[in-house]
């Protein structure tokens, strides 16, 4: 009798732990994202949220307007965002490079509440659904899994992936690791560093809303998606350390996991257990768990 | 003098409020190697970053191959043919040595080929895979120098690359320089190490409160080593 239980127990933990992959994710998608944006630009984004809001809007507006179906808005929509991300950095973050990081996140903040003020008051914020792509279900044995949300975590691993190998291993990214020391010096070397910055927040922006699309499926697409989310992707930047790719990919999917399994073990600390690993990390490893102190 | 590569006219600079340089004026030709002697504060690193655009307040006249240097962002007159290897060295720590050598993009033809920097720095191929910051000073330095051969930039910038080394990794440096320029490169040097920079010279330019004053050329080097060392404070 007892053995049943346990394998009962051991069944959920498991079945809760996968599930909360797929929360991680996006975890792990967004705070990459911001990983890179703060490496580069030694701005903490707080539209972060916001963008990858934008990003499931504009797959939902385009398959409402337009009739452009979920495979071609998983490309253009994070295009679009990305964009929008230039012209922000183009006409105002570039603009407070030199001033304190209190600014960049006032600025970054501000932001964020003013698009999600103006989608808020256009759309509201109950959500719309968005079909999925993907329909039917898996058998994974201890549980049954919709077969997009198993695409979505194979999707995320890909998309980290290949954002850390193109930072860590390629030429472009090691423009950017160099960048981020001592950009004055890579510029004299005759790269154009400011187009550097410009086109790493256009790439860190439409990786928020390539994770907003990825998302609008599985969530409603609401103007506050990414409210409520950004608090937990802050942590986890903090628990992975400020600036690191890898932290960001293994706290994102770690987090995503130990948030599911707390949800059988302990179910009233599900919400809260991020921010407990947050303040344990922080008391043991300052710099986070990947982090470099400079 | 041969051609004239770089010539440099009333050049001012300022950081921030300070005014740094007062109007430089000097010459380099093609395939020269120059050096600038005086004591610290005199305003040599400055000059040298005031040519690479570093310092962006400035005034005057920088003519590269003919051409005004001056209001360019430093990306644009590195693409011109002009590289800079800092005092600091300015080695990155994310970049291991083979990528550090690899950062600055060609910005013309004629540079020298990756092998060919391993072959004039052994030490650095031996250790290609290791941190760029894990190499000892003298091979940072290698480092730093080796990393601007590649771009086939024709003007090099070198601050002190000897400060702090070892007299046989001095040495070492010393015959590197002069492998440089019989290769054609033209060299602007700036040392507080007048017996090195003696060593390679062709001509010593003297600075003094951000203002040139004196040249001395290597056949009058000898002979008027006790007003180099009267300028040098030595």
């Amino acid at each position: 009798m007892f053995d049943g239980d346990l394998a009962d127990l051991l069944q959920k933990i498991a079945a809760q732990g996968t599930l909360g992959l797929i929360n991680g994710a996006f975890y792990a998608m967004l705070s990459m994202g911001l990983a890179v944006i703060f490496g580069m630009l030694n701005v903490i984004n707080f539209t972060h949220g916001a963008q990858y809001m934008m990003g499931a809007f504009a797959a939902w507006l385009m398959l409402t307007w337009l009739n452009i179906p979920f495979w071609a808005a998983l490309v253009l929509a994070p295009v679009v965002v990305g964009l929008f991300g230039v012209v922000i950095e183009k006409l105002m973050l570039k603009r407070i490079y030199h001033l304190d990081h209190l600014y960049g996140f006032l600025l970054t903040f501000g932001l964020a509440l003013v698009i999600q003020g103006l989608f808020q008051f256009q759309w509201g914020s109950s959500g719309a659904p968005y079909p999925a792509p993907i329909t039917g279900g898996t058998n994974l044995g201890y549980m049954y899994i919709p077969t997009y949300r198993g695409f979505v975590v194979i999707a995320a691993l890909v998309i980290c992936l290949a954002t850390w190998y193109g930072i860590e291993r390629t030429r472009l990214g090691a423009y950017l690791r160099a960048a981020t020391e001592n950009p004055t010096l890579v510029r004299a070397f005759g790269i154009n560093v400011p187009r550097l910055i410009t086109l790493t927040y256009g790439l860190g922006v439409g990786l928020a809303a390539l994770a907003g699309v990825l998302a609008a499926p599985i969530y409603q697409v609401s103007s506050l998606m990414g409210a409520n989310l950004v608090l937990i992707v802050f942590a986890v930047v903090v628990i992975g350390g400020m600036g690191s790719i890898m932290g960001s990919i293994v706290t994102g999917f770690g987090l995503g996991m130990i948030e599911g399994m707390t949800k059988v073990l302990y179910p009233p600390a599900s919400n809260t257990v991020i921010f407990v690993v947050m303040a344990i990390v922080l008391l043991v490893k300052p710099a986070g768990l990947f982090g470099q102190t400079r | 003098m041969a051609e004239t590569l770089l010539k440099v006219n009333d050049l001012q600079a300022w950081y921030g409020e300070s005014h740094i340089l007062h109007g430089v004026d000097f010459e380099i030709g093609r395939g020269e190697l120059v050096t600038l002697l005086g004591r610290n504060g005199a305003g040599k690193t400055t000059t040298l970053k005031a040519i690479m655009g570093i310092v962006t307040a400035r005034t005057g006249s920088v003519e590269f191959d003919g051409r005004e240097t001056v209001g360019q962002p430093s990306n644009a007159i590195a693409r011109q043919g002009i590289a800079y290897c800092p005092e600091e060295r300015g080695i990155f720590a994310s970049l291991n040595v083979e990528e550090n050598l690899l950062l600055p993009p060609q910005v013309r033809q004629g540079g020298m080929s990756l092998d060919e920097i391993y072959r004039l720095f052994p030490n650095l191929a031996e250790r290609r895979r290791s941190q760029g910051t894990k190499l000892s000073g003298g091979e940072q330095q290698m480092l730093a120098i080796g990393r601007i051969l590649r771009t086939g930039a024709n003007l090099l910038l070198l601050d002190e690359p000897t400060e702090g080394l070892a007299p046989v990794i001095v040495q070492r440096i010393g015959e590197v320089i002069r492998t440089l320029k019989s290769r054609g490169f033209t060299i602007l040097l700036v040392e507080q190490n007048f017996h090195f920079a003696a060593t390679v010279a062709d001509r010593h330019y003297v600075m003094e409160n951000g203002r040139m004053v004196d040249t001395v050329s290597a056949a009058e080097a000898r002979a008027s080593l006790d007003k180099l060392q009267a300028y040098l404070g030595v």
